[in-house]
């Protein structure tokens, strides 16, 4: 089955509360996905040299505050811990901060890469993780969550969703492909690194391998289609974008709400029916194969 | 004076509520429910065997109005997936719009969508009549057997795809015809037809302006010898 939400909020005053928002969405979907969640929040850029690293340690009391002062440069950046996820703000590449992880601990994830995104996810029942991830007090300009009920692969914290690849890119997705082998295949020709086995990750890596080629998000989809072969619908976001779309059959739920503060998206109106003004809002069902796009 | 009954879904669970209209409502001569808050739950008012007027207020979730007989449900808001599936008899309403399988293998009674449904409405239907005032999706009627399906607006492709002997009727645009649905002359009989399901869902619209969709019938028999494709 699976859940997914997501929400963009179109005015600035609204943006301090998009964790009060966002997380009663993804909790109430635990009844569509009670094996693992994860969540999404993307606020305004950071500075240009700046990247924010989402970490997620391994062990539930891991000491963020030990390995610190395991780090080779002290001054390699501002960590903001969470329970088991912490952020890691730095003007150090990508590669540095992986080389940082491998020479100090086995025991520490890095989940998403960005000037703007900030992920966590975990195995466990939704409603627990928003808790103990705080997520009600997450502030930002939009957000896409998951609740997994796992069909195809293992049930672990890596193959929990939202998947990111690249930088500030990341999808959700409710349904199953049947060719994530052969696109799989294709793209590791090309030198892209796979970290799990799941079927999202190849539509998720099919998608930014796309763009890196010099497709728009909405090029990429369109690629998707005929590459991407299964029942899907994907939500997806970029720094600036909430993006989601159906496939042809359109065989798995969503459901959208819009009014003149916010645009939500949800596996079930359920997840939607606590936001402000819902009552009043445009609530519709994305149609097959049309991509649904919004900017922050 | 009317005795009406009021529900509210905030304090009671779904369970409560369908238990009071299955059991208490048999013995407390009300004549009409109304269930406030919604809020988009799941199976409201499902499995109804009872003479009675039901007022949803508000968006309701999947299966909502399932198994109807002879009750009449109206849903003020919007339905999720299989709206009023099976309805045996009665009439359920849906003030906006209708997710996916909109009266799904309904034997009988009469559902009116006043907004659009999406796909699958009226999938396997074997005898009720449905009346969308808006679009419908891809495969609409969808291996109907028996019944009418009305749309006032635009049929999406796949129309009655391996249709059986229910009736199709589309005033509006049809995007592509499923496989063995084929359009075929309006009758007298169907104007008559069509006049009687505006009339009982209370929408107007010039009967003779809709269009006819039934089967071709070539599937009815299976044909060793052709090509076939899956």
């Amino acid at each position: 089955m699976c859940g997914i939400v997501g929400i963009l909020l179109k005015s600035d005053s609204l943006r301090p509360n998009l964790g009060q928002l966002a997380a009663p969405m993804l909790e109430c979907m635990g009844t569509r996905g009670p094996d693992s969640a994860g969540l999404a929040v993307f606020h305004h850029p950071l500075e240009a040299q700046l990247r924010r690293y989402s970490l997620r340690a391994h062990c539930a009391d891991f000491d963020w505050q030990h390995w610190q002062t395991s780090w080779p440069d002290p001054q390699l950046g501002d960590l903001e811990t969470q329970n088991t996820h912490a952020s890691l703000i730095s003007s150090h590449p990508v590669d540095h901060v992986q080389e940082l992880l491998k020479q100090t601990s086995a025991d520490v994830s890095l989940l998403a890469t960005g000037r703007a995104i900030r992920l966590f996810k975990d195995e466990g029942h939704p409603i627990e993780i928003s808790r103990r991830c705080a997520f009600p007090e997450l502030q930002g300009t939009h957000a896409v969550g998951h609740t997994r009920m796992a069909t195809e692969s293992v049930v672990s914290p890596e193959h929990a969703h939202p998947f990111t690849a690249g930088e500030d890119f990341c999808l959700v997705h409710n349904g199953s492909l049947s060719n994530p082998y052969s696109v799989r295949r294709k793209l590791e020709r090309r030198g892209i690194v796979f970290e799990t086995d799941n079927d999202t990750e190849a539509g998720c890596r099919f998608l930014q391998w796309r763009m890196r080629e010099g497709d728009t998000l909405e090029d990429a989809i369109h690629h998707s289609f005929r590459e991407l072969d299964g029942f899907f619908t994907f939500l997806m976001a970029t720094a600036d974008k909430l993006v989601l779309v159906r496939d042809g059959f359109a065989c798995k739920p969503a459901v959208v709400a819009e009014t003149g503060d916010y645009v939500a998206v949800g596996s079930e109106f359920r997840s939607l029916a606590h936001l402000p003004g819902i009552a009043h809002a445009d609530v519709f069902e994305p149609f097959p194969e049309q991509i649904y796009s919004w900017n922050v | 004076m009317e005795r009406v009954t009021q529900l509210d879904l905030a304090s009671l669970t779904t369970r409560e509520v369908n238990q009071f209209l299955h059991h208490e409502l048999n013995t407390c001569q009300t004549e009409r429910v109304e269930i406030q808050n919604p809020d988009g739950k799941h199976s409201i008012a499902a499995g109804l065997d009872v003479e009675v007027t039901v007022n949803i207020l508000g968006h309701a979730g999947y299966f909502v109005a399932g198994m109807n007989k002879r009750a009449t449900v109206t849903i003020h808001g919007n339905v999720g997936w299989s709206v009023a599936e099976n309805i045996m008899s009665g009439a359920v309403r849906v003030t906006g719009h209708a997710s996916q399988c909109a009266a799904a293998s309904g034997h009988g009674g009469l559902v009116v969508i006043e907004g659009n449904a999406s796909s699958r409405c009226g999938i396997s239907m074997k005898g009720c009549d449905i009346v969308v005032q808006g679009n419908v999706g891809h495969f609409a009627g969808f291996m109907a057997q028996a019944g009418r399906l009305l749309v006032c607006g635009d049929a999406g492709p796949h129309l009655g795809d391996s249709l059986y002997e229910a009736v199709l009727y589309v005033r509006g645009s049809i995007a592509s015809l499923g496989a063995d649905a084929q359009q075929q002359d309006v009758t007298a009989d169907d104007i008559h037809s069509i006049s009687e399901l505006l009339t009982s869902s209370g929408v107007e619209a010039d009967p003779q302006e809709f269009k006819k969709v039934a089967s071709a019938r070539r599937l009815y028999h299976w044909n060793a010898t052709e090509r076939q494709e899956y």
